[in-house]
């Protein structure tokens, strides 16, 4: 039997995925002794889950509720003063949890560490914005594309998407053409739902030929006028001749004799 | 749209139809098309340079007005995203008739390759299209032909707008 694969992350099916392909994996250092690292390390011994070195970059794994002690210390004593991004990865298919990650930098020595937590969904964690200001819109964003909700945020409301949207579009599971609400939005905003039958589903395909639209498509070799209806089929001919064209001027010379 | 559509026209009524008054009148209308600086993304560039000197849209007549009480085209130029669409539909209701529309580029046209949830997929959805502009993002030349065809469109119809109350949908 084939090995079963998560049938929920809509977003993939639209690619074509190599079964046999390996993402490859960037190689994880452990952090040496006596390195500035090191000494970070040490700092957060408390709290730190699992912490390895990616890209010249230390990782540290820590529980969600720690969130706040950690980067106070960060910032306090170990000179990361900036928090350069937060956000978070849907790794609900394959484990059931968001990541959450904060990206930190120290300036004076040019090095970065990033806090990594794991959520489950449904829950929420707390709000950084106390310690660093940039997370007043990064966390709204976290909000607006994932729905997860920070605690003791001064304004958590969307960010990207209007207010009345419905859905989180950076989940996995939230289509990329959009669910019904997201397709007849503006419609439904604008015009109210009893329009969506004038105006009609979106065209998702750019390809699309309709041989009976006779407004759009011109039918090169049966022309007919602009927004004619052929949808009970075609004239025998395609082209109206005029009476005096069609004439036989061999039976009748009527006709030959009026024009000369 | 609006809950109630207001015509002007219907009701003060202009009673006679004369040629040489159409003719006058949409003189007037198609040289002077003031469109309303309307750029939703790339394509505002091409069309702010067919405003600026080495295209020169003041030769027709069209300058960009901020307002859209003072506009009678509305080039929308760029992706459509449908947050922002409520916001177009209210500038084009607040645009004084007569009023046309010109649909500047794939994005606009059709979405283009923003085959997403968050785009627009063709203002036709939105506000009722007199010319589309094909090309990402089309040259300032094809903008200038845009605006020549639309004043060709505007001096073929009848300066009466009670006649060219177009049966609009949308």
């Amino acid at each position: 039997m084939r090995k079963y694969t998560p049938k929920d992350n809509v977003q993939g099916k639209a690619y074509y995925t190599d079964r046999f392909w390996v993402a490859p994996r960037v190689p994880r250092i452990d952090v040496e002794e006596g390195s500035h690292f090191a000494t970070v390390v040490s700092a957060l011994k408390k709290f730190a889950k699992e912490s390895y070195i990616e890209v010249g970059q230390l990782i540290i794994h820590i529980k969600p509720t720690d969130n706040i002690s950690v980067l106070s210390l960060l910032k306090e004593k170990c000179g990361y003063t900036q928090c350069s991004e937060l956000s978070a990865v849907d790794y609900l298919a394959r484990d059931g949890e968001f990541e959450i990650f904060y990206q930190m930098l120290n300036i004076t020595e040019a090095k970065r560490v990033r806090v990594v937590c794991r959520i489950k969904q449904g829950e929420a964690i707390e709000s950084i914005v106390p310690l660093f200001k940039m997370a007043n819109f990064a966390e709204r964003e976290m909000f607006d594309m994932f729905g997860i909700v920070s605690n003791n945020h001064p304004y958590l409301k969307r960010i990207l998407m209007p207010e009345d949207w419905s859905g989180h579009p950076l989940l996995k599971t939230y289509p990329l053409q959009g669910d019904e609400a997201a397709s007849w939005y503006e419609v439904d905003k604008i015009f109210g739902k009893e329009y969506r039958d004038v105006i009609g589903p979106e065209n998702r395909d750019p390809a699309k030929i309709d041989r009976y639209d006779t407004k759009r498509f011109s039918r090169v070799g049966y022309e007919v006028p602009f927004g004619a209806d052929i949808s009970e089929g075609e004239k025998e001919n395609p082209i109206e001749y005029s009476k005096t064209i069609m004439a036989n001027y061999q039976k009748s010379s009527k006709q030959l004799k009026e024009r000369r | 749209m609006a809950q109630h559509q207001v015509n002007y026209a219907s009701t003060a009524g202009l009673p006679v139809a004369l040629t040489s008054v159409d003719k006058l009148v949409n003189w007037g209308r198609s040289n002077s098309l003031w469109p309303l600086t309307y750029g939703l993304a790339c394509c505002a560039i091409e069309m702010m340079a067919s405003g600026a000197a080495r295209f020169d849209f003041d030769r027709f007549g069209t300058i960009f007005r901020a307002s859209p009480r003072q506009a009678d085209v509305m080039i929308l130029a760029g992706t459509l995203s449908k947050k922002h669409a409520e916001f177009t539909r209210r500038l084009y209701d607040q645009m004084a008739e007569p009023k046309w529309v010109v649909s500047m580029g794939s994005c606009a046209n059709t979405g283009g390759m923003f085959n997403t949830y968050a785009t627009v997929q063709g203002v036709d959805r939105i506000v009722p299209v007199d010319i589309y502009l094909p090309g990402c993002a089309p040259r300032p030349e094809t903008l200038q032909y845009a605006i020549m065809m639309l004043q060709k469109k505007i001096r073929r119809e009848s300066a009466n707008m009670n006649k060219n109350t177009k049966q609009r949908l949308v």
